[in-house]
């Protein structure tokens, strides 16, 4: 507990198991304030069910979850979880479809989430700003009035990655962030969640290597469902046991 | 508060949905009880009666389309809601029959008396109060959606199950309202109702005022929807119908907005329900039969789910249609043309003869403004060169 308190997020013998499928075998983690992380495995490894189990959706079997000190996030669901401050973003790109840019971010946007509260709500000044700059960091002002379902696949990754920003989380959870994108797509993503990480802390599940190796971050390797070895990039690649399983295949 | 929320939703369009139902109210019954019959612009009584029935009919597809069309939940039940209201209003209507009964009972009205009862039941207390009938048709198909809609929701039942389930909820009221046990006349129903405020319900005046009320509530209905579809809770509502899951990972409680516009839904079913019963004279257990909530689905469907427009001319064009062709000879055939008609729109007219319409008169922004196949990336890369 004492490791918990100076941690924004701590995972302690976290088990979750489908049907007799163990996906997390008893899984420690901890992620510090304003740390960035980056999350490898194999598939099967046990990486968006972890996910899931931080975000409310799936409850361990067995095992703690805190954030930021003492908040049992495994008492709570997702829309809880999300209003305390983790934001999520999807492995498929999910935006809403038949809303424009600015809508989007507009329902992502920190603030009234109650049903009256949002029946009654005006747009304020501030959000109005707030939308605006999310748009220019995402480079998406110009496409505001877009129904987002008209968005490439690559400005759909980054509109999620805005609605995140406009959720004003202290941790970010984001899987695969550039699958299905283009090199010089890639290295920009990099570059943003470089830059957001000076704030928040991020944690990234990704498969790509080169791009785990931009972001130049501690790592933590997966394996059936607990960790298999943490270090730098250059120190895991060297563990035997990673090679084995993972990087030597 | 109320008042920003109700000017926000009333755009160019709003305004001319609202004063054409309006204007429809007012002119067909003043043209039915001034003109005479021998004119050319006679609205003859029993015309006002169908018409304001299809009226009845559009608020209930109003109500299907503001829980399907803009949140994802398919009611199969939702003739339900519709016909609570109308027992609600045919209470009322029976309470003020009096003593003019076939029993002349000044109290109980006539089934009960067959049924050798000797006192109102309690549920039946304070329905010879017109206000008290009101709140009540608002009221109970309220209670019964939020009940139905807390379990239902909570436990996050979707899709298609939700459906069954609602189908189920009716198909349970229909056995129940059947038996006559219930108290509200079994398998007869209330009907032979005399008065309404006071008024003859069979005079052509009463009659106008009551096509004009259906209006009237149609156009309320259409406004609050606009105002709920304007409103952010409006841009939640789409979110939960698009992606469910994204929208409870920003923050929002899914189940909560579910239960708000099923509940706001179920009573706008309710007060179409009320109106109907006086213009058609009758409410019996069939207005809750799993046929009745699937053909209000169907209007739906066939004006354009997700517009609100779409319901009203659905449920208006699918009536005609149904009165004409069941007055010809090939009545046995409707139900045949129903279900080829929802097939057909499903297959052709995925967004109903409203949004196809939409789709050909708005200049296609998909296709001729269609998004260049660069990334945002690449696009700033290509002007940072240009400059």
């Amino acid at each position: 507990m004492e490791k918990a308190k100076n941690s924004l997020l701590y995972l302690d013998g976290v088990s979750v198991s489908f049907d007799g499928f163990k996906a997390l075998r008893s899984l420690s983690m901890v992620i510090e304030p304003g740390e960035m992380r980056a999350i490898i495995g194999p598939n099967g490894a046990g990486k968006t069910t972890m996910m899931d189990v931080i975000t409310g959706k799936t409850k361990p079997d067995e095992g703690d979850v805190y954030f930021a000190g003492n908040t049992d996030l495994t008492r709570m669901d997702e829309a809880s979880i999300a209003s305390l401050g983790i934001g999520r973003k999807f492995q498929k790109p999910t935006v809403f479809e038949s809303h424009t840019v600015w809508d989007n971010i507009d329902l992502a946007l920190a603030g009234v989430r109650k049903p009256f509260a949002t029946l009654f709500h005006r747009t304020t000044k501030r959000e109005i700003d707030r939308i605006d700059e999310i748009l220019a960091t995402i480079r998406l002002g110009d496409k505001r009035n877009w129904l987002a379902a008209n968005l490439s696949h690559g400005q759909k990754q980054w509109l999620e990655i805005g609605m995140l920003l406009a959720q004003e989380p202290q941790l970010l959870l984001v899987d695969e962030p550039v699958a299905g994108m283009t090199d010089a797509e890639t290295v920009q993503t990099a570059i943003l969640l470089k830059e957001i990480a000076k704030t928040k802390s991020v944690i990234v599940v990704e498969h790509d290597m080169s791009f785990v190796r931009d972001l130049d971050v501690k790592v933590t390797v997966l394996h059936q469902g607990s960790v298999l070895s943490e270090g730098t990039l250059d120190a895991v690649s060297a563990d035997p046991t990673v090679i084995e399983v993972y990087l030597g295949r | 508060m109320i008042t920003a929320f109700i000017f926000r939703a009333l755009d160019k369009k709003t305004w001319a949905v609202l004063i054409i139902l309006l204007a429809v109210g007012i002119i067909l019954p003043v043209l039915s009880i001034v003109t005479d019959p021998s004119s050319a612009f006679h609205v003859p009584t029993y015309l006002i009666a169908l018409l304001g029935k299809y009226l009845c009919y559009a608020l209930l597809a109003l109500a299907v389309d503001l829980v399907w069309g803009y949140c994802g939940i398919l009611s199969l039940g939702h003739a339900a809601f519709f016909a609570l209201g109308g027992y609600a209003m045919g209470m009322y209507l029976m309470r003020q029959i009096g003593a003019r009964g076939v029993y002349a009972n000044p109290i109980l009205p006539d089934f009960m008396v067959f049924l050798n009862w000797t006192e109102l039941p309690w549920f039946w207390y304070g329905f010879n109060h017109f206000w008290f009938a009101m709140i009540m048709v608002l009221a109970v198909p309220g209670l019964l959606a939020f009940v139905f809609g807390w379990f239902a929701f909570r436990s996050r039942v979707t899709g298609v199950y939700l459906s069954i389930i609602t189908q189920a909820m009716t198909y349970a009221l229909l056995l129940a309202f059947f038996r006559n046990d219930m108290g509200f006349g079994g398998n007869n129903g209330l009907t032979d109702f005399k008065d309404i405020l006071g008024f003859n319900i069979q005079a052509p005046e009463t009659r106008g005022v009551l096509f004009f009320c259906s209006a009237l509530a149609l156009a309320l209905g259409f406004l609050i929807c606009r105002a709920v579809i304007a409103s952010k809770f409006g841009k939640v509502l789409i979110a939960v119908r698009d992606a469910e899951s994204r929208t409870r990972f920003i923050g929002y409680r899914v189940e909560g907005y579910k239960l708000v516009v099923f509940v706001l839904s179920a009573m706008m079913a309710g007060v179409a329900g009320a109106l109907y019963v006086p213009q058609i004279g009758i409410i019996n257990p069939g207005e809750f039969a799993p046929a009745n909530s699937i053909e209000a689905v169907i209007w739906v469907a066939v004006g354009g789910r997700g517009t609100l427009i779409g319901p009203i001319v659905g449920a208006l064009l699918v009536n005609f249609g149904k009165t004409w062709f069941t007055s010809g000879m090939l009545a046995e055939y409707w139900l045949f043309v129903l279900g080829a008609l929802f097939i057909a729109v499903t297959l052709f007219l995925p967004k109903g003869v409203v949004g196809a319409i939409l789709a050909r008169t708005q200049k296609k922004p998909d296709e001729s403004k269609a998004p260049p196949a660069v990334s945002p990336i690449q696009a700033s890369q290509a002007a940072e060169e240009g400059a």
